[in-house]
């Protein structure tokens, strides 16, 4: 059993205020990623997570016992560095065993610990090489490795995968995945890329500007979003925002909003609103759920609605294209098969999936 | 295919030209660093072969010509039997206070240095970089103006005309460099490890000494040579601060040049003079290269 609570943690360098009040909390076995854009307060969150940084207000407990104020070495964490921070001068059995050097555990035992996650990981062949004879990947492992050997209630990773090349970076992706599915740690995962959040994690903390946007399950945070932060932040391309404004037409709630030859197109909305919903809101639509509408879709999907749009650019990535459509004054980005790429120039009839639509509030900016 | 076969007739004259041209800088460039290398090295050459010619010889011949003769007592009596000041003990008693005082000197002021640079890069504290400023402060203030007190310091310590009194300036006045040699070297050690090894429960000794001094080497061996040649050819605080049997070597060559009687043993000053200079010359034919790359490597490759 391990677990994680925090409670209103702050944190001021000076006068500037870090973390303005987190609430985050892990149960046991959880993956927890903080996700946010550089400057977010994330690191330095798993910073204090860790013990390397003190706290200027709050609680933070791992298995119920209040550790504010106890050094790293007591907490019983284990942490993966962006950089690997492996010690260059040990090789790479050194650098696993230091941990338990420092901790004077048993000559015999050592030996059997890294026996153990060398074998774990498929670094065995490596175990007398110097961290400067290794490769990215390598380095990556071993660093896993060294957090692995400790058997720690908490493990820390901070942007672990940030210095490997793209493919690489895939690949370790799954096999942290695969790590976690064996050992089955309570694991808390600082990233700046969505993806690897959405892909990892049970829960998402979402971070803006020292503070938490949202927490909760992937699928929840990508099609519910809280705000607009969290929305134009988890996905890419990203949302688009379209202002619309609130309507009825045949007896339904309605949005409408400029389309591409000046009028204004009506589609009507799915969700059930409260009355206060204000008139002015802010349409939000993932690029995945604009298609080239045609009437096959439609008995498919009840919920597509139509309007026209001026192709502006395409881009074909091969397995999916982006095309950049003119509504009105506004740009916005859809995603299309590559069968049935629109042309530069064109004029299409999208379809719309209002089901997945979210609408916001303009002026907090808030989920409707 | 006539146009190709034009370009490439322009192409090897623009080569030629270009060669001769790389020809005449460098023959520029290596003809200026022989004259300068030469006029560098000629006294040194005029010392060296004083010390193996014979007094006479010298006095016959001028200070400057080539040597007809070739013998080795100079070396000796300048080591073992010159008489300077009333002794005849040669330099050799003075040879071994400038080793006394150098190594010891050394040694402390380096390890004092090294600590000091893995506090103030790794285990900054609020002041610690004023503190740093405050130290960087030594390295610009000239030897003349702490005379006074130094005098005042070990007059009260008891380690007037002392090798030990020189000792304890020299550690104190080398701290300045030795801290900035070693805190600027630290500071591009990555401050992860640190943090990796403070989790995988490390103290501040185990850290410094698994972690950091392994990682030293280049910036130890630049601050020894930096210090040991410092402290060795240093002159003022010795003539100050010591005298007759005391002294280091180089306060001891001045009172041999000094204790003339009525001829010039141009011989003997020169042998004196080169035994006096060998260990900071040994220091760096031996620690050059180190010394070079000390100073332009940082911590991690």
């Amino acid at each position: 059993m391990s677990t994680l609570t925090i409670r209103s943690l702050r944190k001021n360098y000076g006068a500037v205020e870090v973390l303005k009040g987190i609430d985050l909390e892990a149960q046991n076995g959880e993956f927890i990623a903080l996700v946010g854009p550089s400057g977010c307060g994330k690191s330095t969150l798993l910073a204090m997570i860790a013990g390397l940084e003190s706290v200027t207000s709050g609680e933070i407990r791992i298995d119920g016992r209040l550790v504010n104020s106890v050094a790293p070495k007591d907490r019983d964490i284990a942490m993966v560095f962006q950089s690997y921070a492996l010690y260059p001068t040990m090789t790479v059995r050194e650098n696993i065993t230091f941990g338990m050097e420092s901790r004077r555990v048993p000559k015999s035992q050592q030996d059997e610990a890294v026996k153990r996650v060398a074998a774990f990981l498929q670094i065995e062949p490596l175990l007398g090489r110097k961290p400067g004879q290794l490769s990215g990947g390598q380095r990556q492992r071993v660093a896993m490795g060294r957090a692995l050997v400790r058997d720690p209630k908490l493990f820390l990773f901070d942007e672990p995968l940030s210095n490997l090349d793209a493919k690489l970076r895939v690949d370790m992706r799954t096999e942290i995945k695969k790590l976690h599915h064996r050992v089955g740690k309570t694991t808390v995962y600082v990233t700046h890329d969505q993806v690897e959040a959405m892909t990892l994690a049970s829960r998402i903390a979402v971070m803006n500007q020292g503070s938490v946007q949202q927490f909760d399950e992937p699928a929840t945070i990508y099609n519910r979003p809280a705000n607009m932060f969290v929305a134009g932040f988890m996905g890419s391309p990203a949302m688009n925002f379209l202002p619309a404004e609130l309507g009825e037409q045949d007896g339904h709630p309605s949005v409408a909003l400029q389309a591409a030859d000046g009028k204004t197109a009506s589609l009507p909305i799915v969700q059930t609103l409260a009355s206060d919903t204000p008139r002015q809101l802010l349409l939000g639509i993932r690029p995945e759920h604009i298609y080239r509408f045609d009437p096959d879709l439609q008995r498919r999907k009840p919920s597509i609605a139509q309007i026209n749009a001026v192709v502006e650019l395409v881009e074909p990535t091969g397995a999916e294209t982006i095309a950049v459509l003119r509504l009105g004054a506004k740009e916005i980005t859809g995603r299309f098969d590559p069968d049935g790429t629109p042309r530069m120039g064109e004029t299409v009839t999208l379809g719309i999936d209002m089901a997945r639509a979210c609408l916001f509030d303009p002026t907090n900016q808030r989920l409707i | 295919m006539a146009d190709v076969s034009l370009d490439q007739a322009q192409d090897h004259h623009a080569a030629t030209v270009a060669a001769r041209r790389h020809f005449l800088t460098r023959f520029v460039i290596y003809g200026l660093l022989v004259i300068f290398a030469a006029i560098y090295l000629i006294p040194l050459l005029v010392v060296v072969l004083n010390s193996f010619r014979d007094q006479q010889e010298i006095a016959r011949n001028g200070l400057i010509s080539l040597p007809r003769s070739f013998r080795l007592e100079a070396w000796g009596q300048a080591w073992s039997t010159y008489c300077i000041g009333g002794t005849c003990e040669g330099m050799q008693r003075n040879f071994y206070n400038s080793l006394k005082m150098t190594i010891p000197a050394t040694i402390i002021s380096t390890v004092v240095g090294a600590m000091n640079g893995y506090i103030l890069s790794k285990w900054r504290f609020k002041g610690s970089e004023a503190l740093f400023t405050c130290m960087l402060l030594g390295v610009f203030i000239p030897g003349q103006i702490s005379l006074m007190p130094w005098a005042f310091i070990l007059g009260n310590l008891g380690l007037s005309n002392s090798t030990y009194g020189l000792i304890v300036i020299h550690v104190i006045q080398g701290i300045s460099f030795t801290t900035l040699f070693c805190r600027n070297y630290y500071v591009s050690i990555p401050d992860d490890l640190i943090k990796a090894a403070r989790i995988d429960g490390a103290g501040f000794w185990r850290i410094f000494r698994k972690i950091i001094l392994p990682l030293s080497s280049p910036i130890l061996i630049v601050t020894v040579i930096w210090q040991f040649t410092g402290i060795w050819n240093e002159y003022l605080f010795g003539v100050v601060f010591t005298s007759g049997q005391q002294q280091p070597i180089t306060a001891a060559l001045v009172a041999l040049t000094a204790s003339g009687t009525n001829v010039r043993a141009y011989d003997v000053m020169s042998a004196a003079v080169l035994i006096g200079a060998l260990p900071p010359l040994l220091i760096y034919l031996f620690g050059g290269k180190y010394f070079v790359r000390g100073l332009t490597q940082g911590a991690i490759k």
